[in-house]
């Protein structure tokens, strides 16, 4: 009710990358890889934490990540770490104020300084970087 | 003149571009009164538009023509009142800086802008945006403001007012809150437009009352839940880049500028 009084869009909206270009789009992804990391981090210390009931339960927990799904789910998390890393380096810079540009004398049609080249030049390596290395971490894991 | 009640979800689908001639659109407004518990619905409307026929002006041919209960706030017509912001086709624009022909649609769909309560239709509420510009203390301060017979000009050079004019050029009209994904969640933070309009009077080297600003941003619900996704800068009509000021008057809360 306070919802819908309140118009607001709620994680819906805030979940939406389709409506303002490639830098909400590297938001939502920063937002995804930043959860899927934090996942793979408990899940990460659940598993190493089966080596305190002795070498055979470890060996058992290796053996899940032996699999074709544990291989596919470890270069999701390669691609999830290199951007989440990547793209923010870029955010935090831009967060102190660098390479965001300059205030000036806005002319039509208004193009917003902050959305400048250097920034979507950045996502864009971002992406590509995390491609990459999702491409090399899948040929190692896969490669035997 | 047929009007067509549907729900939010039917939304009819067109390509077709308008022309140099007179052509009809078919104008979807949303129509919802959440004080009387009325749900949202679409009231749709077919309207004859030229090409340079603005959004606005659809929706006020409607009001003369064909119903007159639609509920729209308007002033200037020339972006510079910020009254008739609103979401065309699912993204936050001023009606009267928005043609119908550079939509490359048949079908317009208008609804009120989020993350504002909505009053009546297209007309939302306000308030919070007001208060959170008041909160950022919109005026020069400093001690020898006042006018006496022997006070002088404050002297700027144009480079000191390039530092803080782009932001000046705030109309309040809403658009950067409504694109905002913490707006979307946050109902405390503060907002791209209170945030860019502290930037514009602390970058302001005639004002003193940096620190006084810097703390009243320096709040969970305010400076640092910006995520710089940039979704106000790129809905902003008048150029001001609220991102932007946001970023740079972060560079003061870190310590990158002085």
């Amino acid at each position: 009710m306070a919802e819908r009084l309140s118009n607001r869009e709620g994680i819906k909206g805030m979940a939406n990358p389709t409506r303002y270009g490639i830098e909400r789009v590297a938001y939502w992804l920063q937002r995804l890889t930043g959860l899927g990391l934090l996942a793979y981090l408990i899940g990460h210390i659940y598993e190493t934490s089966t080596i305190v009931n002795g070498k055979i339960a470890w060996n058992q927990m290796l053996e899940l990540t032996q699999t074709p799904q544990g291989h596919i789910l470890l270069t999701l998390v390669i691609g999830m770490c290199v951007f989440h890393t990547a793209n923010g380096i870029r955010v935090m810079l831009g967060h102190g104020g660098i390479g965001v540009g300059k205030p000036g004398q806005p002319e039509y049609p208004y193009k917003a300084a902050s959305l400048n080249y250097k920034q979507r030049l950045c996502i864009w390596v971002s992406i590509a970087l995390a491609a990459l290395a999702m491409m090399y971490g899948a040929s190692v894991l896969f490669g035997d | 003149m047929a009007v067509v009640e549907t729900k939010p979800s039917e939304e009819p689908k067109s390509n077709a571009k308008t022309t140099d001639q007179t052509n009809t659109i078919t104008l979807r407004i949303s129509r919802s009164n959440p004080s009387e518990g009325q749900e949202s619905t679409f009231a749709e409307f077919q309207v004859p538009v030229q090409k340079w026929t603005t959004v606005l002006e659809a929706i006020l041919y409607v009001k003369q023509n064909l119903d007159h209960s639609v509920a729209v706030r308007y002033s200037c017509r020339q972006a510079s009142c910020g009254s008739c912001g609103m979401k065309i086709n699912g993204r936050p624009a001023l009606a009267c800086y928005t043609k119908v022909s550079e939509l490359n649609s048949n079908v317009i769909t208008v609804e009120p802008m989020n993350n504002f309560p909505i009053i009546r239709d297209l007309a939302v509420d306000f308030k919070q945006l007001i208060s959170n510009h008041k909160k950022m203390k919109p005026f020069i301060i400093r001690e020898d403001s006042e006018v006496t017979p022997e006070s002088k000009e404050f002297i700027q050079t144009p480079q000191d007012l390039e530092k803080f004019l782009q932001f000046s050029y705030c109309i309040k009209c809403g658009l950067c809150n409504s694109a905002c994904p913490t707006m979307a969640t946050d109902e405390s933070f503060i907002g791209p437009q209170g945030l860019a309009q502290a930037y514009r009077y602390v970058a302001d080297n005639r004002d003193k009352g940096k620190d006084e600003r810097l703390k009243i941003v320096d709040d969970s619900h305010g400076i640092w839940r910006c995520h710089f996704a940039g979704s106000c800068s790129q809905v902003c009509p008048k150029g001001v880049d609220p991102a932007m000021a946001i970023q740079l008057l972060r560079g003061y809360m870190l310590g990158f500028r002085k």
